[in-house]
């Protein structure tokens, strides 16, 4: 069964609560890097909302702005691999990682415009107690790889293992992932662009919708909603 | 009359003594020198263990700046190694009377480089353990390497280089070998009787020689340029501001063949100062280099100067963020390599008496080859510090463990020749004496100059 999954993130509606890194750290395993090695730039996080302010006559206003991987239709990290560790998934069109392949050119890292790779500088480790939350579902990666976000892709597998065992097809909004489940105020959007009913494929038709770096010819498949200007805004 | 002439008829026993003094006995110093380089090197090599064995963390290197000074100086003693076998070559082509004693020493110059330089890339690696992922062996699932990646042309562009200069330094002493192994006893006997292959001089061995010798500089020319092409895509090819760019490819060879002059320059010096060559590398040899050194620093300045005046003038915000922290973060950077690599090298290359003096050429070598190191760092670190996204934007500095990969790097270079000056011929003794035995001095009106007589071309040749 084909899908494409996509996301798109609403800027309209996110406010920067950070609660999705929070959710994406907890469902990936993905190791805690402390105070100093974040200074370093070496967090972990798979998702950052990385922050702009504007100046908007007297006001200074912050831009919040969610990136995950875009998984790239045409993705600039995949062909420079040399050891096709990074690749792309035909059936669900996504930007796969396969770990024990890794071998830590970092190349992947440098290519990606929007930054949004990940090394293991150091050993993974939790402080306590949160090395007794691991997800079971994945691997924790070894040092010297490269990780970053898969749209969570277990829960992608699961949901396709359970429609495949009940004999129909994934529902829309089946399978999320865990920022999109967890933001508060619903402003990341996930779906299967595939299946013209859902709410994703909707979403894509909105006159907001841009796509960042869009010049670089990187075909991203997250995309973003506009905000949206004039009072109360 | 002078000395030289003379050596060349005393027979071919007293001028490998002469220019190969090391191969004959081992002093003390030697065993201090080599020790002290081994020390060093050996403490670079356990420093990259406890970074094995801890984890890349330990250098400086971050989200934005994946890489640092290891590929700084992987960038940079493969731009090194770039002249020996390329300058030897074109010399050997257009047979230029002065190459004989340039030859050899340049020559193992590059094969060193290149193992020095080609370490880096593997150094890097955060799973160093696994890099025979990157050849393509045959395994149970098929699994090939992407030959899409730059890194893959890389590996096999300096592999291929790597032989090639190997078979050609090779290749130029089996002529010397000969000589060597006439005039040496016991296991270095042994040893130049295996290397020589069997190398008589009788007159056809040296005509196939001539042509095959011939046949090989014409082809490890192309080879030396492709490699440093190849090694600049590892850049160009990427979708970095800064690094995006067609210009990459003959400014990388430009600066390799800048480098790698300054290197043969040291390198001669040392070659000079240790085996007391005076006789051999004489003034004009440094003269010649030094014209060939201010040559490239104006072909270097042209390049940058086209860099930069096209980013300048289409100011693209991500290539001009790039180009603004030349000004602010980097600026110390940038003014070293300028000052090192131009405004130094220009007026003091410029001066005759500069150029003949042994000590200050070799000074501006030095200082041209500090002043790439920083434009190599240049070209890499700024670009990754200011990549698309301002929001993650970080400095670098490199931290001890990388300090010490840059002064392990140089030991194990110096000990590589140290042991090469050891073991083989360091200069280039059949071509020295063609050359001698076509020279002689002939007074013109009131003055002794020396001419040298050239083969005819035509028929029987
Ligand atoms: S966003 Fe970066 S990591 Fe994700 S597919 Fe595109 S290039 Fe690759």
């Amino acid at each position: 069964m084909k899908h494409k999954w996509a996301m798109a993130i609403d800027m309209d509606r996110c406010t920067g609560c950070g609660a999705c890194v929070v959710a994406c750290v907890a469902e990936n395993n993905t190791p805690t890097a402390g105070e100093e090695e974040a200074g370093k730039g070496r967090l972990m996080q798979w998702l950052r909302v990385s922050r702009f302010w504007k100046k908007e006559g007297e006001e200074t206003r912050a831009i919040f702005v969610p990136t995950p991987c875009m998984h790239c239709e045409k993705a600039p990290c995949e062909i420079v691999c040399p050891v096709y560790a990074t690749y792309h998934d035909e059936d669900d069109h996504l930007n796969a990682m396969v770990y024990n392949r890794c071998i830590g050119t970092r190349y992947c890292a440098n290519n990606c415009p929007y930054s949004v790779r990940v090394f293991n500088w150091w050993p993974a480790k939790w402080e306590k107690p949160l090395d007794e939350q691991l997800n079971p579902d994945l691997s924790v990666r070894s040092r010297g790889v490269m990780e970053k976000c898969t749209y969570c892709i277990q829960r992608i597998r699961r949901g396709k293992e359970t429609a495949i065992k009940e004999g129909r097809k994934i529902r829309d909004g089946e399978v999320m992932p865990a920022c999109a489940q967890t933001c508060p105020p619903g402003a990341i959007i996930f779906g299967d662009l595939l299946d013209p009913e859902s709410e994703i494929s909707r979403t894509v038709k909105d006159t907001r919708l841009f796509k960042l770096m869009e010049h670089l010819g990187t075909e991203p498949s997250t995309v973003y909603l506009k905000k949206q200007k004039g009072p109360g805004r | 009359m002078n000395e030289r002439n003379h050596l060349a008829r005393q027979g071919e026993g007293k001028l490998y003594e002469e220019l190969s003094r090391s191969n004959l006995v081992t002093t003390k110093a030697w065993y201090r020198a080599a020790g002290i380089l081994f020390a060093v090197t050996a403490g670079a090599a356990g420093v990259f263990f406890y970074m094995m064995a801890t984890g890349i963390g330990v250098t400086g290197l971050s989200r934005p700046v994946m890489w640092g000074t290891m590929i700084i100086l992987f960038v940079f003693w493969i731009g090194l190694s770039h002249s020996g076998t390329l300058i030897s070559a074109i010399l050997r082509i257009t047979r230029a009377g002065w190459r004989a004693p340039v030859l050899r020493g340049a020559e193992a110059m590059t094969v060193f480089a290149l193992m020095v330089g080609g370490l880096f890339p593997l150094m890097h690696l955060g799973r160093n353990w696994r890099f025979y992922y990157m050849i393509p062996y045959p395994n149970d699932r098929l699994l090939w390497p992407n030959f899409r990646s730059p890194l893959l042309w890389d590996m096999v562009a300096i592999g291929t280089y790597l032989t090639g200069s190997i078979l050609f330094l090779y290749f130029g002493m089996i002529p010397d070998l000969a000589v060597a192994r006439d005039f040496s006893t016991g296991w270095r006997k042994k040893l130049y009787t295996i290397l020589a292959a069997g190398f008589r001089g009788t007159h056809s061995e040296w005509r196939r020689y001539h042509v095959a010798s011939t046949l090989f500089a014409v082809l490890i020319i192309p080879v030396a340029v492709s490699v440093h092409s190849i090694v600049s895509w590892d850049f160009a090819m990427a979708m970095v501001p800064g690094w995006h760019s067609t210009i990459f490819a003959p400014y990388f060879v430009a600066g390799a063949i800048y480098s790698g002059i300054a290197g043969v320059i040291t390198v001669m010096a040392f070659l000079r100062r240790v085996f007391r060559l005076e006789n051999f590398l004489t003034e004009r040899h440094f003269d010649n280099l030094g014209k060939l050194l201010l040559t490239m620093t104006l072909v270097w300045g042209y390049f940058y100067f086209a860099e930069f005046l096209t980013t300048w003038y289409s100011r693209l915000p991500e290539d001009w963020a790039l180009i603004s922290s030349y000004g602010g973060h980097f600026l110390p950077l940038f003014i070293l390599m300028l000052t090192c690599n131009f405004l130094i090298p220009l007026p003091a290359l410029c001066l005759s008496k500069v150029r003949r003096s042994v000590p200050a050429i070799l000074a501006v070598s030095l200082v041209v080859n500090v002043g790439m190191l920083a434009e190599r760092a240049l070209i890499v670190v700024p670009s990754l510090a200011r990549r698309n996204d301002p929001s993650i934007w970080l400095n670098y500095f490199p931290t001890w463990v990388e300090i010490s990969f840059i002064v392990g790097s140089i030991t194990l270079f110096s000990l590589l020749y140290v042991i090469f000056a050891k073991l083989f011929p360091v200069m280039a003794i059949s071509d020295i004496k063609e050359h001698l035995f076509r020279t002689t001095d002939r007074a013109v009106g009131g003055a002794v100059v020396p001419s040298v007589a050239e083969e005819d071309e035509g028929e029987g040749k």
